[in-house]
């Protein structure tokens, strides 16, 4: 067990891109950190440079207290789980597990203990025998797990392990890969593009875009506080609106003819400053329209989703997109007027995307 | 309809019938005169069904020989097509194989470079560089060797190319996994790679044993010996005689006796040259 900590780590291709500018964070002992972005923000040449598949460029990586920059991927005491399993084809599923044991010299009747129990809490006992072809995907991945499991790393490194598994089968090992990670503690970097699974596992979230961090924090925070627009639209679905404003005052946005509370704004603002506002859609409340301070609100068509119903329309002229619980308003076109409570409110710099918050 | 279907069955049956007939027929001819003796072969009206002399043919030609152009026992001859062939392809293999892990696998200067000079040689072959070549082997005394005999064919990018295709579609977390697991260049190369690429390896083993077995300038340039001659040159020199008759009952059983390991060779390695051919174990 071990905390991983990354000082500066930046990737520079040999064709002078940078995939990843300058990153630094650490991880806890035991903890479950996650990596989350859209393709080509950097997560995956960040995961693989902690693997020691990649060069790291300059900056650190230490796991423990030791900085492993120089070290081969096999001595720096992790193991990785592929998107595509990456299991040996041509090895059944039990030597598959061992491989890494026995090329570390581990004693027979060591591995063949280790195997055995990786399996009985994976469940796959009754595969050991088999070629991994011969299993389905949610097996594969339970073995390329156990591959890891056996290895008693000190860091787990997860690289979209669920991305290649059907709808039902991902919700089922994203619960399972937590309970295992969880009940080893194992220290673990998970890297993914899915939001749903960085919210659910991580208990510190990283969200990346082009090469940088735009946050770190506990999932509930980056969802409460988003720290720019570009998180604020990649966690949550369906994603945040954002429509442009104006600073109206200290603690108030103007939306077209209409004036918004809002809780988290900076009192530095220049007035009549341009900002853009976004309301998450499951944030909206529906008021009568001779309230103050409503919004109008024309729906144009509905998308059912059992038990919610999605609102699709617009708001002072940009698209919008409201949730609700089906039956809370009639599902029918027409206008709308609806209020977001002062906290739920966020509002960024147009420019430079950053959270116009207090401190 | 089903008698349409009948009758196109029908048509496509007589139509491979005759093709195999054409195909068959004068293997069946070289077989039947391999068990006449030399007059009934020779005055022109040879039985279309094999003779009594199988026995004594054969037992002549595998280990006496003819009495005129090439006195070497046949058993002899096979030994040596077989050394030579088993030389080119097992050298073969073990040089592409090689060769092809470096090109695919490791990042060194002039990498590409070093491909296309292989990827050049297919343009070579023995027949084109063969003065240059004899000069070599001549120099460095291996002709009536075994190593002159194989050496210089063994030289070829075919394998090199198949194996590069092969290798590059083994996907590269399989490296990664490897490396994580603990394993180097050389236990990745003989615990994932060899055994990922046997059907390849076997496919590749059948298309240049044979190639190595049907070798007919070569031999002939760098054997002057009768120990050292091939089977397929003694064929040759059985037919072509300068005043003796031509025993074709003998040049026909050796001509048999010439196409027997080929057809071993294919029939025992049919499948995984099949599938080495056609699909990939991933």
């Amino acid at each position: 067990m071990a905390q991983v900590t990354l000082s500066n780590v930046k990737k520079v291709y040999a064709g002078g891109v940078e995939a990843v500018k300058g990153v630094s964070f650490d991880i806890p002992d035991g903890g479950f950190c996650v990596l989350v972005g859209p393709s080509g923000c950097g997560k995956s040449t960040l995961l693989r440079m902690v693997a020691g598949l990649e060069t790291i460029s300059s900056g650190e990586v230490a796991i423990g207290e030791r900085v492993v920059n120089q070290i081969e991927p096999a001595d720096r005491d992790i193991a990785m789980v592929f998107q595509n399993y990456a299991l040996y084809p041509h090895m059944n599923i039990y030597d598959n597990m061992a491989y890494g044991l026995r090329n570390r010299g581990t004693p027979k009747d060591e591995i063949d203990k280790r195997v055995r129990e990786a399996a009985r809490i994976l469940a796959i006992e009754p595969f050991l025998e088999r070629r991994p072809r011969q299993l389905s995907g949610g097996q594969r991945q339970r073995v390329a797990m156990g591959r890891a499991i056996v290895r008693k790393p000190q860091v787990f490194l997860f690289d979209e392990p669920l991305s290649n598994l059907d709808a039902k089968l991902r919700v089922q090992m994203r619960v399972e890969i937590k309970k295992l990670q969880r009940a080893l503690g194992v220290t673990s970097i998970y890297v993914t593009h899915d939001q749903v699974e960085a919210m659910t596992l991580s208990d510190k979230l990283v969200v990346m875009n082009a090469g940088r961090v735009e946050q770190i924090g506990v999932p509930a925070d980056v969802y409460r506080k988003p720290a720019s627009k570009f998180v604020a639209t990649f966690i949550g679905s369906p994603p945040m609106n954002i429509l442009p404003g104006l600073v109206d005052g200290h603690g108030i946005v103007a939306l077209g003819d209409t004036v918004l509370q809002v809780h988290d704004l900076r009192d530095d603002l220049p007035p009549q400053m341009p900002v853009e506002v976004g309301l998450r859609p499951e944030d909206i409340e529906i008021v009568s329209d001779d309230d103050a301070g409503s919004l109008p609100f024309d729906v144009e068509f509905i998308e059912e989703l059992g038990a919610t119903q999605l609102f699709h329309g617009k708001l002072a002229g940009q698209p919008f997109v409201m949730q609700a619980a089906t039956g809370d308003v009639p599902a029918q076109e027409g206008r709308l007027w609806i209020t977001v409570d002062p906290g739920k409110v966020h509002v960024f710099d147009p420019k430079t995307g950053v959270r116009l918050g207090k401190d | 309809m089903v008698e349409d279907r009948r009758l196109g069955d029908m048509l496509a049956y007589i139509i491979l019938t005759i093709g195999v007939l054409i195909v068959a027929f004068p293997v069946w001819l070289t077989f039947v005169a391999s068990t006449w003796d030399a007059a009934t072969v020779i005055n022109g009206h040879m039985p279309l069904y094999p003779g009594p002399y199988f026995f004594e043919n054969y037992n002549r030609i595998l280990f006496i020989g003819t009495s005129s152009t090439t006195r070497e026992p046949v058993v002899h001859m096979l030994l040596n097509s077989f050394i030579m062939a088993m030389a080119i392809a097992l050298g073969k293999i073990f040089i592409s194989v090689l060769s092809a892990y470096a090109v695919v696998y490791y990042r060194f200067p002039f990498r590409m470079t070093a491909f296309w000079i292989i990827f050049v040689t297919l343009m070579l072959p023995v027949e084109v560089r063969i003065f240059p070549t004899f000069k070599i082997v001549s120099d460095l005394n291996m002709l009536d060797t075994y190593q002159g005999l194989a050496i210089p064919l063994i030289a070829s990018a075919t394998g090199t190319l198949l194996f590069r295709q092969f290798f590059m579609t083994i996907p590269d977390e399989l490296l990664e996994a490897s490396k994580i697991d603990g394993a180097g260049p050389f236990k990745f190369f003989k615990d994932t790679l060899l055994p990922l690429s046997i059907t390849t390896i076997a496919a590749l083993f059948v298309i240049q044993f044979i190639y190595g077995w049907n070798q007919y300038l070569w031999p002939l340039l760098v054997t002057t010996k009768d120990s050292m001659q091939t089977i397929v040159i003694a064929i040759k020199k059985m037919i072509v005689t300068a005043d003796a008759l031509t025993e074709w009952q003998l040049a026909m059983a050796t001509a048999m006796l010439a196409m027997l390991p080929p057809v071993f060779v294919v029939i025992a390695m049919q499948r995984l040259f099949v599938k080495g051919l056609v699909e990939t174990e991933k």
